[in-house]
Parts: C-alpha cells; sequence; structure tokens
C-alpha cells in the first residue's frame, strides 16, 4: 500500500496526508471560486447579445448533440484517469502510460471540439468582443479550455515522467495528484455543461 | 499510525480501497445521467405549458442531476468518499463558500427576480 511507500521515507505531517496532496486540494477548493465567478458573470450577461445586427445570443447558436459527445468523451477521461491511478498504485507501469495516453487522448478531442466551436462561431461573426453574453461566453469556455490543456500537459509530463524512471509505485501519489486536478476539470465541465448548454 | 500527539504517518485513505469495478459503474452510471440529462434538456417543455411549475421540473431537473454528477465524481473518482476527512472538509468548503459567495453576488444584481437591470446592455 502506499502508505508504507511514505513511512519508508519517513514523512510525517500532522493531517496524515501529505503536503502536496493537501495543496492541490486546497488549490482546488479556491478555483471554485475562480469557475464561480465566470459562471456568475455569464448568467447575469447571458441574454446581452448586443445591439448590432448580430444580435444572437450564444444558446441561439450552440450545437447541443455535438457538445453533448464532447461532455460524455470528457466524462470518459475521468474513467481512464482513476484507471491510470489504480494502475501505478499496483505497481503496473505499462498499464498506468497506456491510461494516461487514453486521458491525453481523450482530453485532446474535448479540446479539438471546442476549438471547432469557438471557430463556428468567430465564423458566424461573434467573437470575444461581441457582445457582453459572448465576452462571458469565452471567458468561462476559454478559461476551462486552458484547464483541460494543462491538464494535458500534466498527464503527457507524467508519462514522460514514468517513462525515465522518476514516477513509480513508490511516487503513486503524484499521479494521483495529477488526477485529482483532471477530475476537477471534469466536475467543472458538468456544471458548465448543465448551467451554459442544457438550460435555456 | 501515530508519531506523537500532533503528527501520524502519512496515509492515503482512512478506508478501504475502491476497485476498478466501482470505477467501471460509476461511469456507465454517469453516461446514463447525462443521458438522461440530454434527452431531458429536448422534452417539449414549452408545449405542456408556460407555469412557474413546468419551468421548476425543467431547470430543478437538471441542476439535480447536474449536482449528483458533481458529487459522485468528487467521491469516487476524487476519492473524497475513501480519503481523510479533512479532504472533504477543505473541497467542500470552497464549494460551499463560492455557491454562498456568488448566490449573493446573483441577488444583488436581480438575477432571480428577472430584473438584471442594473447591468449595462
Amino acid at each position: 500500500m502506499a502508505s508504507a511507500d511514505h513511512t519508508d521515507h519517513g514523512l510525517v505531517t500532522s493531517t496524515g496526508v501529505s503536503n502536496e496532496k493537501l495543496g492541490m486540494w486546497v488549490f482546488l477548493g479556491s478555483e471554485c471560486l475562480l469557475f464561480g465567478g465566470l459562471i456568475s458573470s455569464f448568467l447575469l450577461y447571458k441574454n446581452r447579445s448586443g445591439t448590432s445586427s448580430l444580435h444572437e445570443r450564444p444558446h441561439d447558436l450552440y450545437d447541443l448533440a455535438f457538445t453533448s459527445i464532447s461532455s460524455f468523451v470528457l466524462l470518459m477521461s475521468s474513467l481512464t484517469m482513476v484507471l491510470a491511478v489504480s494502475a501505478i498504485q499496483r505497481g503496473e507501469l505499462r498499464n498506468t502510460r497506456v491510461w494516461l495516453g487514453v486521458t491525453a487522448l481523450l482530453g485532446s478531442i474535448f479540446i479539438s471540439g471546442q476549438v471547432y466551436e469557438f471557430k463556428e462561431f468567430l465564423n458566424a461573426g461573434y467573437g470575444f468582443t461581441h457582445s457582453p453574453a459572448w465576452s462571458a461566453f469565452f471567458a468561462l469556455t476559454g478559461f476551462h479550455g486552458v484547464h483541460v490543456s494543462l491538464g494535458i500537459v500534466m498527464l503527457l509530463s507524467a508519462i514522460g515522467l514514468t517513462l525515465t524512471g522518476r514516477i513509480g509505485r513508490g511516487q503513486a501519489e503524484s499521479v494521483e495528484i495529477v488526477g485529482l486536478y483532471w477530475h476537477f476539470v471534469d466536475v467543472v465541465w458538468v456544471i458548465i455543461f448543465t448551467v451554459v448548454y442544457l438550460i435555456k | 499510525m501515530s508519531v506523537d500527539a500532533n503528527t501520524v504517518t502519512l496515509d492515503h485513505g482512512a478506508g478501504a480501497h475502491p476497485t476498478d469495478k466501482l470505477f467501471i459503474k460509476t461511469a456507465v452510471l454517469l453516461a446514463v445521467v447525462t443521458a438522461v440529462e440530454v434527452a431531458w434538456s429536448y422534452l417539449p417543455w414549452q408545449d405542456w405549458g408556460d407555469s412557474r411549475a413546468l419551468y421548476f421540473a425543467e431547470v430543478g431537473g437538471l441542476l439535480a442531476m447536474m449536482a449528483f454528477k458533481f458529487f459522485v465524481v468528487a467521491s469516487v473518482f476524487m476519492h473524497l468518499k475513501f480519503d481523510r476527512k479533512i479532504l472533504t472538509g477543505v473541497f467542500y468548503f470552497g464549494v460551499v463558500i463560492a455557491v454562498v459567495v456568488y448566490l449573493a453576488v446573483l441577488s444583488t444584481f436581480h438575477f432571480f427576480t428577472g430584473g438584471g437591470s442594473v447591468l449595462p446592455h
């Protein structure tokens, strides 16, 4: 079990949780405030579509079927991520790399879908500065996209570290911490998908 | 395992470790709920009338499913259910603070009363 590894290194804390892991949870708790602000801004501005001839709101142009598939892809990436954490805790490095790779691939598919969606909106004449509604939409989904992209970088780094032997069973917590970040990005999308796309 | 009165050895979990089977079952459950969510949003709510009850059923149903998915991912995939309680406290403290603060912000801007007139166009 991983706790034995920590005990071997003689690490102790007053909480029984490593500082790195506790730090990630504190960071994720604070991220709730960031995304809460962006979601609130979107809710306040979503009907402020401007006064120009192009006055459609974001939810007038959504392709719900397309976004539903993207959401499903991101949701399934949480499964592959948790399987990667399980694999490294069992010391199965090859399986860990496979699951981390699949997670990064699913994340990339999600980001590609988001880029495609943004491009469609831009082609229709709706950019970041078009109106408050579109600014709020791009800020919220764009910030989330940046988080997913950072997560992909973290996943690829973790794969690289397992290849060079710097992450093994004894450092399973490093993969777990990357996983926490990835799952958080997923739960934020769970909220965005409902609040921004499904509720009209 | 206690070391002294103030320190304990690091431990990954306070309870039983989940299995891969549980993760797969959870993913299937989340996929089903997502499918129901999408189907729910396609229902012809407006054709059924214009009452507040229908509006609350439509929006309330979606919010309930969203909250369920959030809780399931945090509990199972993020291991909060199996890990030390302090982590649950740290995370949900952030969640609760965010919800309370931004409900206050939305109320200040008359979001729930359909106003929002204090905002510029």
